[in-house]
């Protein structure tokens, strides 16, 4: 009996303590408003009240002009006017209302603001409203410019023919000018790093297709149906090369676009290719930048089968490492001078090869970090061993559908 | 006991260990064997991982030593530690693995989008890992004393070392094999010696365990109380004493104690006659409760309220465990999640049949076990008591090595989930070194708190773990997951809140610093009022805080509950069949 007591005192205890965050949340920021009582003289305090009004209005605006931004930044905006009401529109439709009178003043906006959207200049107009109650007597219109001209207009109201509004008005209007072209400059300059960032996906490159489908002929007589295999690895591969969307994938059908890879390699080498894997079934989940390893795997086999006579291996390994999963791509090859390497990794290309290499170690550096960048241990005849480290989670990094 | 067998069954284990987890992936495997290579891990053979990291100490010796002494009211634990995973299934299992999480404080984040939120999931898992990892080294040191005589530290010490290098030096690079391995090692050390048990037992005329009466010893028994006790006694009991009962020193004198309450100091050898009733172990203010009472948490009286506080935190903290949590990842999507924890609960099921048995032999074969106070070895030592020479010798070693493989599992389980939070986390910056720096600190903590800090029955000690684990991450994973208005602040006040003081009740417990009666019984099963706290302040707080609602949710929590078929790629081998 006495438990149940206890649990329930325990309880209300525990209701009483959360209730008490949730009022001491609550409270706080009222106390922080009585702070700022005597800062300043009025005029001073003004300035400070104009700006942090403006501060308000910047943010929503920042993300260009939509139903949404316009909404959120109608209120600071009037504030800032200090007028009846005001409507921001964007030459089609009115965006967003703030004060009375959207009833039946809303039907006129168009008809107001179709001059300034066609001159791109100010002008202040009666609405020549029917209701002898209202106080929406006069509008001022002014124009909101981004780079490619007029988007808008911003429409005050005002009881009687102010010069004053008209300037307050068109000030008001080239301050959000001013926000809207920052948020398209926001946005380019987002759509440059996406573009950046296509960019840097890795390419197949068209001499690995004319060797394949070589490869591919010269069994059509011989032996047709490793071509028919072989063209059917052709197909998965492209297909899985050239998807357009998601930029992440899974190790597990990184490996598969691999193993495509190496047999059509393996149709043009024959027995001199041989390949090692080891892959620890942990780390499979794994996501990682679109087609980041079949470049190394390329690499490898292009250096280890250089100038030479007798095969080379090319050993491919994944390993669990705590938060992290390890990949190594290794080759007997030719390796190459180290002070070449660094070059080729810096964004020189002597003779154009290793383009590849420094193509993964970029990606995998923008979306993880510098410390992600690529390890290559290499020597001149010593082989090469290139090694990358995925973080198991990073946020924004989801594998996409594949196939 | 010999020795020999054991120290060489011990090293068995610890060799096999380490050998599979550094040579698993070294066999080389040619082009053609691609598909081969790069299968996901199935769920029976990722099950069998989770299981095998899953039983601890705490489950091959805790729950038998448990219900030799209070009885099958203990059984609640194993009963427990498995419909935690019920509730993982149900509730959890596959929308973790969607979320992409690898560990707990990574679903924090992917879920709240908040770094603060994550550093404060860290220091949970961190203390969570640590706590865990305490009764697995305190077991291992009690394994080891049995087995060889070595002081109680010294196990510990070898398993905190085998477990620092191995992963350290990154030896576990195929860890889901290693604990595969271990959980069908584990069932078969436990199974083989049943069989002989049980056959002798039967062989024996098939004596029954005592359900309400004290156990009666079969033959004349030596035992050595290690710290001073305080036992009951019904009936005159005259016994042979060899050091201080009731403040009087005897020296290998006869005596005759009274009926009543008498106190038996530390060090102190009673020689006991076959036929006598085992004195009952009693703590201040026990309630004489028969064994087969069905309740649990026997000290402070309070019975049934320990019994709802070991429910609610072994139900709802097995899915805060961070070596648990971080197995599900290798399952490649969240129906093989979920199809793994279904596998799960049939091998620990499974399992879980065993300790019971060992628990109800070892009241009749070894009921003295209860007087010395490390009733948590009579697992170990039944084969040599029923069976006795070479085939007892035999089976005890191959129990020693079923326990250490245990204490190994788990334990490297733990250290890798928690060096790499404290790497990732709590150290400075992120780097390979890091997580060298950091294993040597994720086992030396809990080396040094298992030296110093009293002993508790392993099984208990591990419940603490579940508490603090159920109080913490249980309402933010259930929250997460299903509800759409957790917000930042809303998180991390729930986990201060709830989880904070389940960690602090539970720390005082240990320490010694509750005092007996109602408060000690809260504050050592704190799971009662701590989860609902959690759960509370989490709803309350995020209610308050609406305007921080990430503003990624309804884009996580799509991910969270579609089908990858919808949000996420098929893996490739799935796709072509």
């Amino acid at each position: 009996m006495s438990g149940i007591v206890w649990a329930a005192a325990s309880a209300a205890g525990a209701v009483l303590l959360a209730a008490g965050v949730v009022l001491g949340r609550l409270t706080a920021p009222r106390g922080g408003r009585a702070a700022d009582l005597d800062l300043g003289t009025p005029v001073e305090r003004a300035t400070f009240h104009t700006l942090h009004t403006a501060s308000l209005a910047a943010p929503p605006l920042r993300a260009g002009l939509t139903e949404e931004t316009a909404r959120r930044a109608a209120r600071p905006l009037r504030s800032l006017l200090g007028t009846e009401a005001l409507c921001l529109t964007d030459g089609t439709a009115v965006l967003a209302w703030d004060g009375p009178g959207e009833g039946h003043h809303h039907g006129g906006v168009p008809d107001l603001a179709a001059g300034t959207l066609e001159t791109g200049r100010s002008r202040s107009a009666p609405t020549g409203c029917a209701d002898p109650g209202c106080d929406l007597r006069w509008a001022v219109t002014a124009p909101l410019t981004g780079e490619e001209g007029v988007l808008g207009a911003l429409v005050a109201y005002g009881p009687r023919e102010s010069a004053v509004l008209v300037r307050a008005a068109t000030e008001v209007a080239r301050w959000v000018s001013v926000q809207l072209e920052l948020a398209e400059l926001d946005r380019s300059r987002t759509r440059m790093v996406e573009a950046e960032i296509r960019a840097l996906r890795a390419q197949i490159s068209p001499h690995f297709i004319f060797n394949s489908l070589a490869a591919i002929a010269s069994f059509v007589r011989t032996d047709p149906e490793r071509a028919r295999d072989l063209l059917l690895e052709f197909a998965d591969f492209t297909r899985y090369s050239f998807r357009r969307h998601g930029d992440f994938a899974q190790l597990a059908d990184e490996l598969r676009a691999i193993e495509q890879y190496l047999a059509l390699a393996g149709a043009r080498f024959g027995d001199r290719l041989k390949v090692t894997l080891q892959i620890a079934p942990e780390v499979l989940p794994v996501a990682l930048p679109f087609l980041c390893l079949q470049p190394l795997v390329e690499n490898a086999v292009k250096h280890g089968l250089q100038d030479r006579e007798r095969g080379c291996r090319v050993t491919i390994a994944a390993r669990d490492a705590g938060a992290e999963a390890v990949v190594t791509v290794e080759d007997d090859g030719v390796g190459m001078d180290p002070e070449r390497l660094r070059a080729v990794l810096r964004g020189e290309h002597p003779g154009g090869s290793g383009i590849g290499l420094s193509n993964v170690d970029e990606r995998l550096r923008q979306v993880y970090g510098p410390e992600h960048g690529l390890v290559i241990e290499t020597g001149v005849g010593a082989g090469m061993k290139v090694t990358a480290r995925f973080p198991k989670y990073r946020p924004g990094v989801h594998p996409s559908r594949t196939r | 006991m010999n020795q020999t067998y054991a120290v060489a069954a011990v090293t068995a284990v610890v060799l096999a260990t380490v050998l599979i987890g550094a040579l698993g992936l070294r066999v080389s495997r040619t082009t053609s064997d691609f598909y081969v290579a790069s299968r996901t891990a199935g769920p029976r053979l990722n099950a069998a991982a989770i299981s095998g990291e899953y039983l601890s100490a705490a489950s091959f010796l805790g729950i038998a030593g448990l219900v030799l002494v209070q009885g099958p009211a203990m059984l609640w634990y194993p009963v427990g530690y498995t419909a935690g995973y019920l509730v993982l299934l149900v509730l959890v299992a596959a929308p973790l693995r969607r979320s992409g999480a690898y560990t707990l404080s990574d679903f924090a984040e992917a879920r709240l989008e908040s770094r603060r939120v994550r550093r404060l999931a860290s220091l949970f898992v961190v203390g969570i890992g640590w706590l865990y990892l305490l009764p697995q080294l305190q077991g291992a040191g009690l394994t080891l004393e049995i087995l060889t005589g070595a002081p109680d530290w010294v196990g510990g010490l070898l398993v905190a070392l085998v477990v620092t290098c191995t992963v350290a030096a990154g030896g576990m690079r195929s860890i889901t094999f290693v604990q595969a391995f271990q959980y069908w090692l584990k069932l078969t050390a436990l199974l083989v010696p049943a069989f002989f048990l049980v056959a002798a037992w039967y062989g024996d005329g098939a004596p029954r365990a005592r359900f309400d009466a004290p156990a009666v010893l079969r033959e004349h028994t030596v035992v050595r109380v290690a710290d001073t006790v305080r036992i009951a006694l019904d009936a005159p009991l005259t016994l042979t004493v060899t050091g201080t009962v009731d403040a009087v020193r005897y020296e290998e004198r006869s005596v005759t104690l009274d009926p009543g309450a008498h106190h038996v100091g530390g060090g102190t050898v009673l020689a006991l006659p076959p036929g006598t009733a085992v004195p009952e172990r009693r703590a201040e203010g026990a309630d004489p409760l028969g064994w087969s009472q069905p309740l649990a948490g026997g000290r402070d009286g309070h019975q049934l309220y320990a019994t709802y506080g070991l429910i609610l935190a072994t139900f709802l903290g097995t899915m805060g465990l961070p070596h648990v949590a971080v197995r599900f990842y290798t399952s490649p999507h969240g129906r093989a999640a979920r199809r793994t924890t279904l596998v799960v609960l049939g091998l620990i099921g499974a399992f879980y049949l065993l300790p019971a048995l060992y628990g109800a032999l070892g009241r009749i074969y070894a009921p003295e076990l209860a007087l010395t106070g490390s009733a948590d070895a009579a697992v170990l030592v039944l084969p040599d008591r029923i069976l006795g020479g070479a085939l007892g010798d035999v089976l005890g070693a191959c129990l020693a090595g079923g326990a250490f493989a245990a204490f190994l599992s788990t334990a490297s389980g733990l250290t890798m989930s928690v060096a790499g939070v404290l790497a990732q986390d709590v150290l400075p910056s992120r780097a390979v070194r890091h997580f060298r720096l950091a294993t040597p600190l994720a086992t030396a903590v809990p080396l040094a708190v298992g030296v110093a800090a009293s002993k508790v029955p392993v099984a208990d000690a591990v419940g603490l773990a579940f508490a603090v684990s159920a109080s913490s991450f249980c309402p933010l994973l259930v929250l997460g997951i299903w509800w759409r208005r957790l917000t930042p602040p809303g998180a991390a006040a729930g986990l201060l809140l709830g989880g904070g003081s389940a960690l602090a009740a539970v720390m005082a417990t240990r320490a010694g610093l509750a005092p007996a009666g109602w408060p000690h019984t809260l504050m050592a099963w704190p799971a009662v009022w701590s989860v609902p706290l959690g759960f509370l302040t989490m709803v309350l707080v995020s209610l308050a805080t609406p305007r921080s609602v990430p503003a990624g949710t309804a884009a996580t929590l799509a991910r969270l509950h579609l089908p990858e078929r919808f949000t996420a790629p098929v893996p490739a081998q799935e796709a072509r069949r």
